[in-house]
């Protein structure tokens, strides 16, 4: 599950990031988000937007995606979620 | 004599300043989050601190306890509800409380006394206090800017469910609107940052905090 801050929320981390980039050389960069990556094993897939809805996200100011990947597989079926907003 | 119940989670900090502060003005103790009993209290607060580190978000662990759910129980009776700083982020992330706390805008933990205005004498912790009285409190916390889409925010404030603003300046963590403080649409469940427990002697400068334990006395 990937999950970051929504859109429009101020994000401090992404704005110091943000700023500390071009300090480096890395130009051209903008609307850094930074989130979180939580990672599971699961043997179904079914719960896994309940997980995000009632604990792993927090619908009011995250967004969360759900990448699903196959034991010993490439990354699979890829099902966005917007938080349910 | 009123009955205070303090909840003590594991990472909890300011459990025993709480008891100590709602002490002052009735009967107080701790119980353990795995508790589930609140027969015969009258009034819940859920005190500052870590609750479970704040791992994943502050608060949302927590709300997961027991005790939480005989807390949810006593707020849909009328009970009433006091959230301080983790406290405020356990019972927005148990949907007691509208919004949420976010990481403080300057990304910094802030230690300071702060005034905050009372908006609303409405509920059971500020029916003591004079229609926009001024307190004088401290703030110390990282993740304790108040949010809420503006749509909510509109409803909040025209049902008067602001219960505290930061003053002209003193809003430590930007804050939306400078909110310090909020109550659940019953009015019975309220949830701020700043710390009325530590300011309950003059010792440590201000004894505003006292009111909000008073009021429920």
């Amino acid at each position: 599950m990937l999950i970051r801050p929504k859109e429009g929320i101020l994000d401090p981390q992404g704005k110091a990031v943000e700023r500390a980039l071009p300090a480096l050389g890395f130009d051209g960069v903008s609307h850094v988000r930074i989130g979180r990556l939580v990672e599971l094993e699961a043997d179904s897939s079914d719960d896994l937007r309940g997980m995000c809805e009632k604990l792993l996200a927090n619908p009011l100011i995250e967004d969360y995606e759900i990448e699903e990947i196959e034991e010993g597989g490439d990354p699979g079926s890829r099902s966005g979620g917007d938080g349910g907003q | 004599m009123t009955s205070f119940a303090v909840i003590q989670f594991p990472g909890s900090c300011d459990d025993r300043d709480a008891v100590a502060g709602s002490g002052r003005v009735g009967d107080a103790r701790l119980l353990w989050h795995e508790d589930t009993d609140l027969s015969g209290i009258d009034a819940v607060i859920v005190p500052g601190g870590f609750s479970y580190g704040d791992y994943l978000r502050a608060g949302a662990i927590a709300r997961f306890s027991p005790l939480m759910g005989a807390v949810a129980e006593f707020a849909a009776t009328g009970g009433p509800v006091l959230g301080i700083c983790n406290g405020f982020q356990v019972l927005c992330e148990a949907g007691l409380l509208p919004g949420a706390l976010l990481p403080n805008a300057g990304l910094r933990f802030v230690c300071r006394q702060v005034e905050v205005a009372v908006e609303s004498t409405e509920t059971p912790f500020t029916q003591a206090c004079e229609p926009n009285q001024r307190l004088s409190v401290p703030v110390k916390h990282t993740t304790g800017r108040y949010f809420a889409p503006d749509r909510d925010l509109d409803r909040l404030e025209g049902a008067g469910q602001v219960v505290f603003r930061y003053a002209d300046g003193h809003n430590p963590n930007g804050s939306v609107r400078d909110i310090a403080g909020v109550c659940n649409q019953r009015r019975n469940v309220v949830g701020l940052m700043p710390h009325p427990e530590h300011a309950v002697d003059r010792l440590t400068g201000s004894v505003d905090g006292l009111q909000l334990f008073a009021s429920v006395a």
